[in-house]
């Protein structure tokens, strides 16, 4: 009786639910609603027709290409240099014993705890007092700050799992450095990586803060939506491309999301 | 003969704490040698400077001749079974014991052929597609077994293999791996810290206590003439006798050690020593009895058969023994 009655929630809680499920989720609707309509200039409430027309004129605007492609570039390349540098600092911080540990895996971690204006105007200043031009790498760099943090907490978790006699019997069977981390550390926290790669690269692709501080004359996709919503001219095409970086976005997450759920039940059937 | 290992003098500290020191061994090819002692004395420690994951900070190992020093593990031929198995998760069993072939370079075809003789010598055929987490500890043991024995080494290290096994499991192992060590002719070196495995087994035996080894010999010899007072107790609690005793009985030696079988409860017959006292206490042990004897204050234990009546608590009696039975010993 009682239990019943306790996963029953009262009509006054569901509906406050609902209503902040709505209060999220609705204005991206609303954005992909304003991606079909007729009206250029403003948004305008019922849309006074809609139109497909918005999609082919987004595909012919060569400056929504250049910003799809300055922003896939920076999130692949600062994606790869953090599941590098990840991996590494994760396998040292979780395989050996050293002074100052606990306080080198605090400061990697930090950049994620930090507000991002922060670490923007900390690296424009350190940028421009060692003579830096901003350009693609500049933002490179930003961006990886961040994704590192995310690839080391998934690789780390995992790490601390594999046992050290895994790695000593690899080891004693033969396998050099190498290949012990092709046959034995590679498929044990393989999941976990392309986790942490997937969201990395979802949070860089999406990010504006550290770029604006970062970034030279480009713009990348965020910033160019921005830069859209000021100055209206074809104000559709900008949810169109919202509709694409939601996506773009969307999939590697949900796919995250189900790596590391799996990776989680391998783990626990093996022990 | 051949020395397979060989320690000169060698030291393994940990800042203050002394794993392993100043140790000397040397173990023949094809012998069965155990290291025996109690909980961190350094047993672990030894097998690891033996299989390259430690290096001494004092001393010199040489394997088969060879310096040992800075040659890293995979270089050794050398294998170890693991005190918790360590087989890889991921992997399926004939992958886990083919895995040492796989990383030298073997084709696929000769790598399955050869795991799958090494299951079967172990007794696990057929249970190649398993998951390591889908057997049963023995048969993980097992596995781990024919993971290092695939590779052919020279030397085989088990660290404790049979510590997580049943008593009746166990006994069944033991046999298993004397039988397969004979057969294969590999030296292995097989670390416990129960002294009926290690005698059973061991062609010899190292004694170790903190760090250091206070005995190397036969079985017989560790067990019937232990050198020190924590040999005499820890494998199989011999009596010792103090000075004082040692004197009455004409031994000249500060101590020495009589094993509780070597002496009966009765008079002395035509040449034996004696020693008389009261029985202090009594308990069954199935096939013995085990008596406490007071002599002056010195508590002797005799392992009495159990067929002989044990006279009551308190009452005197002269226990005797040959004096060939009586091992002066090094020291207390
Ligand atoms: N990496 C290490 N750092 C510091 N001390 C260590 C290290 N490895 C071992 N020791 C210490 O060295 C001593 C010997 O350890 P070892 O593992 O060789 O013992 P053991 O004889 O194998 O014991 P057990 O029967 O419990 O396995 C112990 O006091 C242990 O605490
Ligand atoms: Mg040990």
């Amino acid at each position: 009786m009682r239990s019943e009655k306790s996963n029953r929630a009262p009509l006054s809680l569901k509906i406050a639910a609902a209503a902040g499920l709505a209060f999220m989720h609705l204005p991206i609707l609303l954005i992909f609603l304003y991606a079909f309509t007729t009206e250029e200039k403003s948004y305008q409430f019922p849309p006074p027709g809609l139109t497909t027309q918005w999609f082919g004129v987004a595909w012919d605007r060569p400056d929504v290409w250049a910003a799809l492609a300055l922003s896939v570039k920076v999130a692949s390349i600062a994606t790869a240099t953090a599941l590098v540098l990840g991996t590494l600092c994760a396998a040292a911080i979780s395989q050996t014993r050293f002074f100052g540990r606990e306080t080198i895996s605090l400061l990697v971690i930090l950049p994620i705890a930090l507000p991002g204006i922060i670490t923007g105007i900390a690296l424009r200043s350190a940028f421009s007092m060692a003579d830096i031009p901003f350009s693609f790498w500049t933002i490179v760099l930003g961006h990886a700050t961040f994704c590192i943090v995310v690839v080391y907490n998934n690789a780390v978790a995992r790490f601390r799992r594999i046992s050290g006699s895994l790695i000593e019997a690899s080891m004693d069977l033969g396998a050099d450095g190498f290949q012990t981390f092709r046959y034995v550390i590679l498929p044990n926290i393989g999941t976990a990586l392309l986790a942490g790669g997937m969201l990395a690269f979802a949070l860089s692709f999406d990010e504006v803060i550290v770029t604006t501080f970062t970034a030279g004359q480009q713009s990348t996709l965020p910033i160019w939506m921005l830069e859209e919503l000021i100055r209206p001219r074809q104000r559709p095409v900008t949810n169109v491309v919202a509709m694409i970086v939601v996506v773009v976005t969307f999939l590697p997450i949900l796919g995250a999301y189900y790596l590391t759920r799996d990776g989680d039940q391998i783990a626990g059937a093996s022990k | 003969m051949t020395t397979a290992v060989l320690f000169d003098n060698v030291s393994r500290h940990f800042g203050v704490v002394r794993a392993v020191d100043r140790v000397n061994l040397d173990i023949a090819e094809g012998e069965f040698f155990a290291m025996l002692g109690p909980s961190g004395s350094g047993k672990t420690t030894c097998l690891r400077l033996m299989a390259g994951f430690e290096q001494p900070t004092g001393g010199h190992i040489e394997i088969f001749g060879e310096t040992a020093e800075g040659v890293p593990p995979y270089r050794r031929s050398v294998n170890t079974v693991f005190q918790d198995y360590a087989l890889f998760p991921h992997l399926s069993t004939l992958d886990n014991v083919a895995y040492g072939l796989m990383v030298k370079g073997a084709g696929r075809e000769e790598r399955r052929k050869a795991a799958e003789d090494a299951l079967a010598m172990v007794k696990l055929p057929g249970y190649g597609t398993r998951r390591p987490g889908q057997l049963s500890g023995g048969q993980r043991q097992r596995v781990a077994l024919a993971r290092a024995l695939v590779n052919k080494p020279k030397v085989l290290l088990l660290d404790e293999p049979l510590g997580a096994l049943d008593l009746k499991l166990r006994e069944q192992m033991q046999e298993e791996l004397k039988s397969l060590q004979k057969s294969l002719g590999i030296t292995f070196v097989f670390v416990t810290h129960d002294q009926g495995e290690a005698l059973s087994m061991a062609d010899r035996i190292a004694v170790f206590n903190e760090g250091r080894i206070q005995q190397l010999g036969r079985p017989e010899e560790v067990y019937n003439q232990p050198k020190t007072r924590f040999v005499a107790d820890f494998v199989g609690s011999s009596n010792v006798l103090s000075t004082k005793l040692c004197q009455r009985l004409g031994v000249k030696a500060a101590f020495a050690s009589l094993r509780p079988e070597a002496i009966a409860l009765a008079a002395p017959s035509n040449g034996a020593l004696s020693l008389a006292g009261t029985i202090a206490g009594q308990s069954f042990l199935g096939a013995t009895n085990r008596v406490v004897v007071d002599v002056d204050g010195a508590r002797i234990a005799v392992a009495s058969p159990a067929a002989h009546a044990v006279p009551a608590i308190g009452s005197p009696v002269t226990i005797s023994f040959a004096a060939r039975d009586l091992h002066p010993m090094e020291d207390a």
